[in-house]
């Protein structure tokens, strides 16, 4: 599965409740609509570093990373490249 | 007139005549309630709203309790009582930490905090939970941190994880609950009503324990800004001690500034860019009259309806089906 579609996935179980009606496309401004608020963003953390075995540091956790599909999934392969320079 | 920090003026002499009117006319008319009870926590607000009920019923009319538990500063319970005294109320104090222990609320919190710092000693160490500071450069999300301070000098701050976060909120926040409970068995015996305190700041951002602080019968100030409440305290006589206070959450065992734990900026620049938001001024004239970026107010306005939106569950009342 494709890194969008994992954090797709993860949103629609956590965040939205399994509801599938709530328009979300990979540009949807996740935090601008609501969709994930103060809770839903510390969570977010957590699976990301679960998920994909990152270490997320504090100065990264920005609305530019966490704002849509596409940006956490940009966010998430250069944090994968990054670890892996490490 | 340009934008700019006058604004925020008020004329406290009317405000203060304009409050205490709806004050009496809620408890003594509506509520039929025989005087106030203020819950003194040695906070600005808390001493303002006290002014007030003083001024609305007089101070025979008016009971200040203070609730102090392990981990507030013996400083605030001073500083509380001094205010009561000022003003010529009485005064009691109510000490929480004997019915929180039979809660379990340290028990629960150290738990949580224990998840994250295993070696975490709460009969020497002190913790705190503070976000990220760079809210006006950087935008930061509000991911908030548990800060550990050893004595001697050691400091670590850790990410919370999702559990550990809300079991420690959900412990804490016994603490404003029990303050609530006591407050209502102090006004139930007397026929009191029960003031509030929260702020606008408190109350459109979220930061209030639903059903715990934000538990009363009338709140005088919610309307008002931080920097307007405190035109308040200077016109009411707030001892100078409370008006210098930094403003305090008084609830985790490390000193912890409002500011750190929830507002992320001083009251002054909060205020003026809230002000902004409400009222749809640009933000490049709100920057100027700052002095600071348009970017940067930018990230203050995203932060401060994203805290009033994700709070929302907060202010709301029960709902009803029809």
């Amino acid at each position: 599965m494709e890194i969008k579609d994992r954090i797709r996935e993860f949103i629609v179980a956590n965040c939205l409740f399994g509801d599938t009606s709530t328009e979300l496309n990979d540009d949807t401004a996740l935090l601008d609509t609501g969709i994930i608020d103060s809770t839903g963003v510390i969570e977010l953390v957590l699976f990301i570093s679960e998920e994909f075995g990152l270490e997320i540091p504090a100065e990264d956790m920005l609305p530019n990373n966490f704002n849509s599909i596409n940006r956490l999934s940009d966010y998430v392969q250069q944090r994968i490249l990054v670890t892996a320079q490490e | 007139m340009q934008f700019g920090s006058h604004v925020l003026i008020i004329d406290p002499e009317v405000e203060t005549a304009q409050i205490i009117t709806m004050m009496r006319q809620t408890i003594q008319h509506d509520f039929r309630r025989k005087g106030a009870i203020v819950g003194l926590s040695g906070g600005v607000d808390s001493a303002t709203v006290l002014g007030l009920a003083v001024k609305a019923y007089g101070p025979e009319r008016v009971l200040a309790v203070m609730m102090p538990e392990q981990d507030s500063s013996p400083v605030s319970e001073q500083y509380a009582a001094q205010m009561a005294e000022t003003y010529g109320v009485t005064a009691i104090t109510e000490d929480l930490t004997a019915g929180l222990a039979g809660f379990d609320c340290y028990g629960r919190r150290d738990d949580a905090v224990r998840s994250v710092f295993p070696d975490y000693d709460p009969s020497q160490d002190e913790i705190k939970l503070v976000l990220p500071t760079d809210l006006l450069d950087r935008g930061s999300l509000n991911v908030y941190s548990l800060s550990l301070s050893r004595p001697g000098g050691e400091e670590r701050k850790r990410v919370l994880p999702v559990a550990a976060y809300l079991q420690i909120v959900a412990a804490s926040n016994m603490k404003q609950r029990s303050r609530m409970l006591m407050l209502y068995y102090h006004a139930e015996q007397r026929n009191y009503a029960v003031i509030g305190t929260a702020n606008r700041n408190e109350h459109a951002q979220g930061f209030f324990v639903k059903y715990g602080d934000g538990g009363a019968d009338i709140q005088p100030i919610q309307h008002l800004y931080k920097t307007q409440v405190y035109q308040l305290a200077h016109y009411l006589g707030v001892t100078p001690e409370i008006i210098k206070r930094t403003p305090t959450t008084d609830t985790y065992s490390a000193e912890c500034s409002q500011e750190e734990f929830y507002f992320r900026l001083p009251f002054e620049q909060m205020d003026l860019i809230w002000y902004g938001l409400d009222n749809q001024i640009p933000a490049a004239d709100v920057a100027a009259a700052l002095q600071i970026s348009a970017q940067q107010v930018e990230n203050v306005y995203r932060d401060l309806s994203q805290k009033s939106r994700s709070t929302e569950y907060l202010r709301s009342k029960p709902l009803m089906v029809r």
